[in-house]
């Protein structure tokens, strides 16, 4: 368990960590989610003891660390740019933590041998980072930085840097292996979908506070105000309300749309719109829309959806909200 | 493939930027470039290569190759090769025999004993010296530190003469500070020091400023405490430069003249160094020895040089790259 305790951590009059607490369950897969200066790295560094607090404690398993420096504080920590040591075969990097520890030689080989082989980099043992693929330096960094055994492994982006097909591999194959491993882990994004698709947890963080924390389902479903709404998928905004875009139905008939909005409790209303554009995202389309009142939003409905509306632009059509869980009215100050 | 790219446009990485160019005469290519071009990482794919347009403006290449090769030759012939060539020839006047009978006279090996073993301990100090000068202006804020910075390259943009009366005036006879050093090896080292300071931090300074801090934080994530990290992280990175830094300082200090001539006090075997005993044999009409002396000046500046060369072309091999 990693607990932290009321941290603040100011540059200048920029406060990057603004009373923040967390409390992080031994074994999980912890994501701390948010967009760039929200504090969510600064929070990461902070566990890892690569900054300092202003203010706030951080436990490691019981361990107050908080005046620990880094050296000491049993982590594993990725960097997002690999921070691969350039001049070290990709054996002498993953070594690296066991031989200035004075392991064994013998003991050392194995042990790294056998975490080459866990990461898929098995027989590249003499090769140096400059001759490694992205992915292939990332995953070197994690088996240098699971070689000394830490009680928490801390992860930087560690993805940003790679290109979208290695990232979408690459994160599924840290699932499974986290799953292998069991270590305690800290994932820092700024992409909601890989915090959704490769985490337990969630903490959603804004301006160096956080906005809720809980599992990927309950953060999408229920989230907590329309900043976690809004950060962890898209979102339309029907009638001064915030809609998933798949949780908007459009009708041809407006009597038909009154009488099942009349379910929906809390409903924005039907909303006449006009057909701005049609776009097909392969299993779904989306349907580009602009209000009577001007305002223009979009919803996603499934092709076969499409197919009976047969849409076309600049088409008359009358779009309903047609569940309560994902709508959360937009506070005015807000407003995106 | 994105960092890459990123580091290609960031790190100094002469092979590459040139290479898409369409005009691209391959002799401009600088030598000790890795064969592969340095910035093209070794998993890419090969039809990169193949798809870049090699053939655009083949006529102009074809005219400006020799043309640029031409005036690259004849520059450096007239420049450097033919004095170096009429300098050798004038060692071996008197043959193989006069050559060797002029460089193993007594006064003349101890010149250039006595000119290697203080350019040399000239050079290792300023390895160590010069690497902390750099670290401090990289590393640290302090007050003053832009000033500092300029002041490094004073004793280079000074001339040399002047920097001797410099010293002289404050390690002379009738010291200020009571240290007199004049006519003593001690006082040869000081100048040498003071005209190499800049070698060493100039040439780390840039390494230092480029070097990837999260380096440092991912060994101290591991275990490794500062000085671990400087030995087996920082300092492995740096070497090169401080090597390169090191030798030109002590090819400088090996033919150093203005600096030395009058601290030095020019006593055979004890403080004349071989440029002194080149000026001597000079004037006392006696070009053979002269030349001689000079030729193995010049031979020791060379193997220097050369083995620099191997040893960085070495680590570059290893390490010029894109992470």
């Amino acid at each position: 368990m990693i607990t932290v305790t009321s941290a603040r951590k100011n540059y200048g009059s920029f406060a990057a960590l603004d009373d923040v607490s967390l409390d992080i369950p031994s074994g999980s897969l912890t994501a701390l989610l948010g967009p760039s200066g929200s504090g969510k790295s600064t929070l990461l560094r902070s566990i890892a003891g690569l900054e300092e607090l202003d203010s706030g404690t951080v436990t490691i398993e019981g361990r107050d660390v908080t005046d620990e420096p880094p050296q000491r504080r049993g982590i594993g920590f990725v960097f997002q740019h690999y921070a691969a040591f350039k001049h070290m075969t990709v054996r002498d990097n993953v070594a690296f933590g066991l031989t200035i520890r004075k392991r064994p030689k013998a003991e050392t080989r194995k042990k790294v041998d056998e975490l080459l082989e866990i990461v898929g980099l098995d027989g590249f043992q003499h090769r140096y980072p400059a001759q490694l693929s992205g992915g292939q330096r990332q995953r070197m960094a994690l088996a240098r930085a699971l070689a000394v055994d830490p009680q928490v492994l801390l992860l930087d982006e560690p993805f940003g840097a790679l290109d979208a097909k290695v990232r979408t591999d690459l994160r599924q194959w840290l699932r499974r292996l986290h799953d292998e491993v069991h270590v305690t882990t800290v994932l820092v994004t700024h992409d909601q979908e890989e915090a959704l698709d490769v985490a337990d947890r969630i903490a959603v963080l804004n301006k160096g506070r956080i906005e809720q924390v809980g599992d990927p389902v309950t953060l999408y479903e229920r989230p907590a105000n329309d900043f976690v709404m809004g950060f962890l998928g898209s979102v339309a905004h029907l009638g001064g309300q915030l809609v998933r875009p798949h949780d908007i139905a459009l009708e041809r008939d407006r009597a038909t749309a009154l009488a099942l909005d009349a379910k929906v409790v809390d409903s924005p209303g039907v909303i006449d719109a006009v057909v701005e554009r049609v776009v097909p995202l392969g299993f779904e389309v989306r349907v580009e829309l602009r209000a009577e009142s001007g305002e223009r939003f979009a919803a996603q409905i499934t092709r076969r959806d499409a197919a009976e509306l047969q849409l076309r632009e600049g088409e008359k059509i009358h779009a309903r909200a047609t569940g309560r869980s994902s709508v959360i009215d937009v506070d005015p100050a807000l407003a995106i | 493939m994105t960092s890459d790219t990123d580091q290609q446009r960031r790190g100094p990485r002469p092979g590459t930027d040139v290479a898409p160019l369409p005009p691209r005469p391959d002799a401009t290519a600088p030598d000790g470039i890795h064969p592969h071009g340095g910035g093209a990482p070794p998993y890419a794919d090969p039809g990169d290569a193949a798809a870049r347009p090699k053939h655009h403006g083949r006529g102009l290449r074809a005219l400006r190759r020799p043309l640029g090769i031409g005036v690259v030759t004849l520059w450096l012939s007239v420049i450097v090769l033919l004095p170096l060539a009429a300098l050798t020839v004038a060692a071996f006047d008197e043959g193989l025999a006069g050559f060797w009978e002029a460089v193993t006279a007594p006064a003349a090996v101890a010149a250039l004993w006595v000119t290697v073993l203080v350019s040399a301990i000239v050079a290792l100090v300023n390895a160590v010296v010069g690497t902390l000068v750099a670290w401090v202006l990289v590393r640290d804020e302090f007050r003053g530190k832009r000033f500092v910075n300029a002041v490094i390259d004073l004793p280079f943009a000074l001339p040399t003469i002047v920097a001797s009366i410099v010293l002289l005036s404050l390690y002379g006879p009738n010291s200020p500070i009571g240290v007199e050093l004049n006519a003593t090896r001690w006082g040869l080292v000081v100048a040498l020091l003071f005209v190499t300071l800049p070698f060493v931090v100039r040439s780390v300074q840039p390494v230092l400023i480029e070097a990837d801090h999260e380096v440092e934080e991912a060994a101290a994530s591991l275990g490794a405490s500062t000085w671990t990290t400087f030995r087996r992280i920082v300092l492995p990175t740096l070497a090169p430069a401080i090597l390169s830094g090191t030798g030109l300082a002590f090819a400088r200090a090996i033919g150093e003249y203005g600096s030395v001539v009058l601290i030095g006090g020019n006593i055979p075997r004890e403080t004349q160094v071989a440029s002194q005993y080149i000026q001597q044999q000079i004037e006392i009409d006696r070009p053979l020895n002269a030349a001689a002396v000079s030729v193995a000046l010049l031979a020791i500046a060379f193997v220097t040089l050369l083995l620099l060369r191997v040893v960085s072309g070495r680590s570059q091999r290893r390490e010029e790259r894109d992470a």
